[in-house]
């Protein structure tokens, strides 16, 4: 089974479209049910900071990428539990769309597959190359202190 | 160096799933860079074991050699493949399902 890059749920939900919109793209609704504290501007190409009390108050930032009213609402988030630094992001997008009974809620988060080649590829030769001249050199530049 | 987070994934597995390569990875995480007589020592486990581990995690792309200062050889290991795997996991950690409860109880709460 190759790394599943995209996850998708969708919810058929009996609450009326603006309900769930504000609860998705406000900063109190975000607080209600995603993380303990959500704080930042809900529009694109602003961060909001979601803290998770229940997860030893552990912070992702979500980099606002869509905020089209009543329908879509996406951003992107570093890869959970990667080193700060890794520039990998995984794009999450809420869809909703009416049903007759209320809201059909798509969520879709994808990119867990990327393998940024570039990256992976020249740190791995970087690495390889590089860390016994770096040693090398640390230790001409004490012996020369 | 095959381009496929899936193979690159697997190999991490497999290397972590024998507890004398897991020791190995271990010790040079925690020691850093080490010559294979260094981690037999430390691991008691025959040199020879040892070298044949690090072949095969260098085959994984999770160990490299260098040489340190006096022509040691020196192990370390390396961390792009652990990364790599580390979205595989974040890809079976990801809990929509949960979040997707809370809204759903969120929601429900308001309604009067």
């Amino acid at each position: 089974m190759p790394i599943p890059n995209t996850i998708t749920r969708t919810v058929d939900l009996p609450h009326p479209q603006e309900k769930i919109w504000s609860a998705v793209t406000t900063l109190d609704g975000l607080t209600g049910w995603f993380g303990s504290q959500a704080d930042g501007v809900i529009a694109p190409g602003e961060d909001v900071v979601v803290r998770w009390e229940q997860y030893d108050n552990g912070q992702r930032t979500l980099a606002i990428k869509v905020v089209d009213p009543m329908s879509v609402f996406a951003y992107c988030w570093g890869i959970s539990g990667a080193p700060a630094g890794d520039p990998r992001r995984t794009y999450v997008e809420f869809a909703l769309e009416p049903t007759a009974a209320g809201t059909r809620l798509t969520v879709t988060e994808s990119g867990f597959a990327q393998l940024p080649e570039e990256w992976l590829e020249s740190s791995y030769q970087g690495n390889v190359q590089g860390w016994g001249v770096e040693l090398e050199e640390l230790v001409a530049y004490l012996d020369a202190g | 160096m095959p381009a496929d987070p899936e193979a690159v994934s697997a190999g991490v597995f497999v290397a972590l799933a024998d507890p004398n390569r897991r020791a190995i990875l271990t010790s040079l995480a925690e020691h850093g860079p080490s010559t294979a007589t260094d981690l037999a020592g430390r691991l008691s486990i025959t040199r020879q074991g040892v070298a044949k581990h690090l072949r095969l995690l260098a085959d994984a792309g999770l160990a490299t050699s260098g040489t340190g200062s006096g022509r040691r050889v020196l192990f370390r290991h390396r961390t792009e493949p652990i990364r790599v795997a580390q979205s595989y996991l974040a890809a079976l950690a990801a809990d929509w399902d949960g979040s997707l409860e809370r809204l759903s109880a969120f929601l429900d709460q308001g309604e009067s």
